[in-house]
């Protein structure tokens, strides 16, 4: 019964790992960009529900319509102002870019912020009981809806019109061109869409997770992992990497003590690439 | 070769010697200070920045309503002709290689007189090294990990108690609840896995065999984490009759919420202060984690008193109540401007020397330690703590009996 506990609360936080990860693996596998800023999405994402919260009292559907609007807006500016003139430059350029562009949002949040560790109202949503498996309601909600959400996100880009363009952009910038797709205008939404993902996950773990700006570190170094593991630009890869490293964090702090987590998962995750360095499901 | 004999300039060296006391009447100490300003712990890291600048506007400053604690009354050090003292400030983030580097730059590049900090157990054990090979005073203000002091440093001091202090506290405590007919077989200890963590576990494993307690299970986790449900149903599995924290801030507040997610109450959690300490803490989970015992040397006292004049001063500054780990700081930095006035110097041998001779009494602190006195490491002899409750929104000093001011609970509500 412990042990069935200890595995929903993995998969629980899992999910919120994979909808994170699916807005860095948009960017990452199908525009070639690696952006180092993608934790301090989710990051400001958790300060946009603190500030709903605070200042409006609203909950989670109106502070997760927020984050999604707020982050996908800053997504979209930060494309247009940065991501459209570095992309053409040398790769050290568009790594630099991002890892600068991360330190400025971080940051900015510890002056508007302040670097005290902040949280929301606990228990707004109690805590159920299911055959023995206690779910706190805020986790079991953020779980579930980052399960919708990125399988939607999935479902935008493998059977929507949008996605059919965002793809070809992805694959060919200028044969995409030369049929009449703005590539600047998709890669802007891809950005926008990556963020809010990232803005709304950050959002819902905000309901669970105390955090202070220099949050987006970790949730950074983990949607990496995510999406390597999954494989590059694939969304049900970041989808079942991300399950799959929250199960395997979680039963690795059980049975073996949470200092050894990380070396079991990323142990596991060298071999995995050691034998599949496509990731689970990229394209060799 | 010099165009001038050796003897000129033996006399004008003894010449700069004999004005520099007059160098000093309008002169300043200055003094580098190292705390985590950005990163996991900044905030506990900015409230004793705040801290040790309270400490210093009272030693720079006129404070004759605080004339118990030295140098109040007086504007600046006397013994150093009025010199005042000038804290420089550097963020070492957490990070002992960085703060290794900070304390190397404070020395070189700013020419500090005196180093101080460093909040963590890990960046005080890097600096206090720099302090060292230079053989700049080092005062260490808050960080408990016992290998600080004792490693046969001659230039650190520390002011606060340490690990094994706390320690040997909790088992007078737990000794004394066992002859109140608690139960008190087995414990928990959950510690983040730096020197600081580590250090205060190692102690509290090794008192507890001593008092005949066993340790039913020992956590050791990052301070990063962002889960530690897995570690709460350990606890929950074991059901040990108190669970000791040692922990910072963000993974405090994510034990207590998940042991409330999780529903899991122990008798008794005790927090080694640290997260337990520091402001973001009760805001969170005062809520869930009522009657949560935490140990503290600081106690605000009766409106009037010295200890409330300095927290109101405090409070100007923070908007906050003063914690006590930013209370340590701020009575390791008194502690250090009196040893500072004594030296009458900026030679960091005769400071060493006057930081040895330190012999202040209770009347003459802040905090409810028995004194300042150091021993050959450096470390204070005369250090003690109490141990403090979560009641409502504000800690009450429940033990020891004699400076108790509320009732102690056992067993704790949580959130019941």
């Amino acid at each position: 019964m412990v042990l069935l506990q200890v595995i929903v609360g993995g998969l629980l936080l899992g999910a919120i790992y994979a909808l994170f990860s699916a807005g860095l693996t948009l960017i990452w596998g199908m525009m070639n960009f690696i952006n180092f800023a993608h934790g301090e999405f989710v990051m400001l994402g958790m300060y946009v529900a603190l500030v709903v919260v605070t200042s409006m009292g609203g909950g989670p559907t109106i502070f997760s319509f927020f984050a999604a609007g707020l982050l996908a807006t800053l997504g979209i500016a930060i494309y247009f102002a940065l991501i459209r003139h570095v992309i053409r430059g040398p790769m050290m350029a568009q790594i630099l870019s991002t890892f600068g562009l991360a330190l400025l949002l971080r940051y900015t949040a510890f002056y508007a912020f302040s670097a005290n560790i902040v949280s929301l109202p606990q228990n707004t949503f109690g805590i159920y009981n299911i055959g023995g498996i206690l779910m706190p309601g805020a986790q079991l909600l953020s779980g579930i809806v980052a399960i919708v959400l990125t399988i939607a996100l999935h479902l935008l880009l493998t059977r929507t019109f949008v996605g059919s363009r965002l793809l070809a952009v992805a694959e060919d910038r200028n044969a995409a061109m030369l049929m009449g797709i703005r590539p600047d205008r998709m890669q802007a939404l891809a950005w926008g869409l990556a963020a809010a993902s990232a803005g709304v996950a950050g959002s819902l773990m905000a309901m669970s997770y105390p955090w202070s700006p220099s949050v987006g570190e970790t949730f950074g170094l983990t949607a990496f992992v995510v999406v390597t593991l999954g494989g590059f630009g694939s969304v049900p890869g970041a989808l079942y990497a991300g399950l799959i490293i929250g199960l395997l964090q979680a039963l690795s702090a059980y049975w073996l003590g949470p200092i050894y987590k990380d070396i079991v998962v990323y142990a596991l995750f060298a071999a995995l690439l050691w034998l599949r360095p496509q990731g689970l499901m990229g394209k060799a | 070769m010099s165009r001038f004999p050796s003897w000129v300039a033996a006399l004008a060296a003894s010449a700069s010697l004999a004005i520099s006391p007059q160098a000093f009447a309008a002169g300043t100490v200055k003094i580098g200070v190292l705390f985590p300003l950005t990163g996991n712990a900044a905030a506990a890291g900015q409230a004793s920045k705040a801290a040790v600048e309270v400490a210093a506007e009272i030693i720079n400053g006129k404070h004759p309503e605080m004339s118990n604690i030295p140098l109040a009354a007086e504007e600046g050090l006397p013994g150093l002709g009025g010199a005042k003292l000038e804290l420089v400030f550097v963020d070492h983030q957490g990070n002992p290689s960085v703060a290794q580097q900070q304390a190397l730059r404070l020395v070189s590049q700013d020419k500090v007189n005196v180093l101080f900090g460093a909040y963590q157990s890990s960046c005080s054990l890097t600096a206090t090294a720099v302090g060292e090979r230079y053989g700049i005073p080092f005062m260490v203000g808050d960080s408990a990990a016992l290998n600080i002091t004792g490693r046969g440093f001659k230039w650190v001091y520390r002011v606060t108690p340490i690990a094994s202090d706390y320690a040997a506290t909790y088992m007078r405590f737990f000794a004394d609840m066992k002859k109140q007919g608690k139960t008190i077989n087995s414990i928990a200890i959950v510690n983040e896995n730096t020197d600081y963590g580590t250090s205060v576990a190692d102690a509290v494993e090794g008192e507890a065999k001593k008092s005949g307690i066993s340790v039913a299970l020992r956590v050791p986790y990052s301070a990063n984490a962002t889960d530690v449900g897995p570690q709460v149903l350990q606890l929950k599995e074991k059901n040990p009759d108190a669970v000791i924290f040692i922990s910072y801030t963000s993974d405090s507040i994510l034990y207590m919420k998940t042991m409330r997610n999780l529903d899991y109450l122990p008798p008794m959690v005790i927090g080694d202060d640290s997260g337990f300490s520091d402001p973001s803490f009760i805001p969170a989970v005062f809520d869930v984690a009522q009657g949560a015992m935490n140990r503290s040397a600081w106690d605000i006292g009766k409106p009037g008193s010295t200890t409330a004049k300095i927290n109101e001063m405090y409070k100007a500054k923070t908007g906050r109540d003063l914690d006590d780990t930013s209370a340590r700081n701020m009575q390791a930095m008194l502690a250090l401007g009196e040893a500072l006035n004594r030296a009458g110097s900026t030679d960091p041998e005769k400071i060493r020397e006057a930081l040895s001779k330190t012999d202040l009494k209770p009347a003459q602190l802040m905090m409810g330690y028995n004194g300042v006195k150091f021993d050959q490491t450096g470390q204070n002899i005369l250090a003690a703590t109490y141990l403090i409750q979560l009641k409502d929104k504000a800690y009450k000093l429940v033990w020891p009996d004699s400076a108790a001011e509320a009732k102690l609970e056992w067993p704790m509500k949580g959130w019941k």
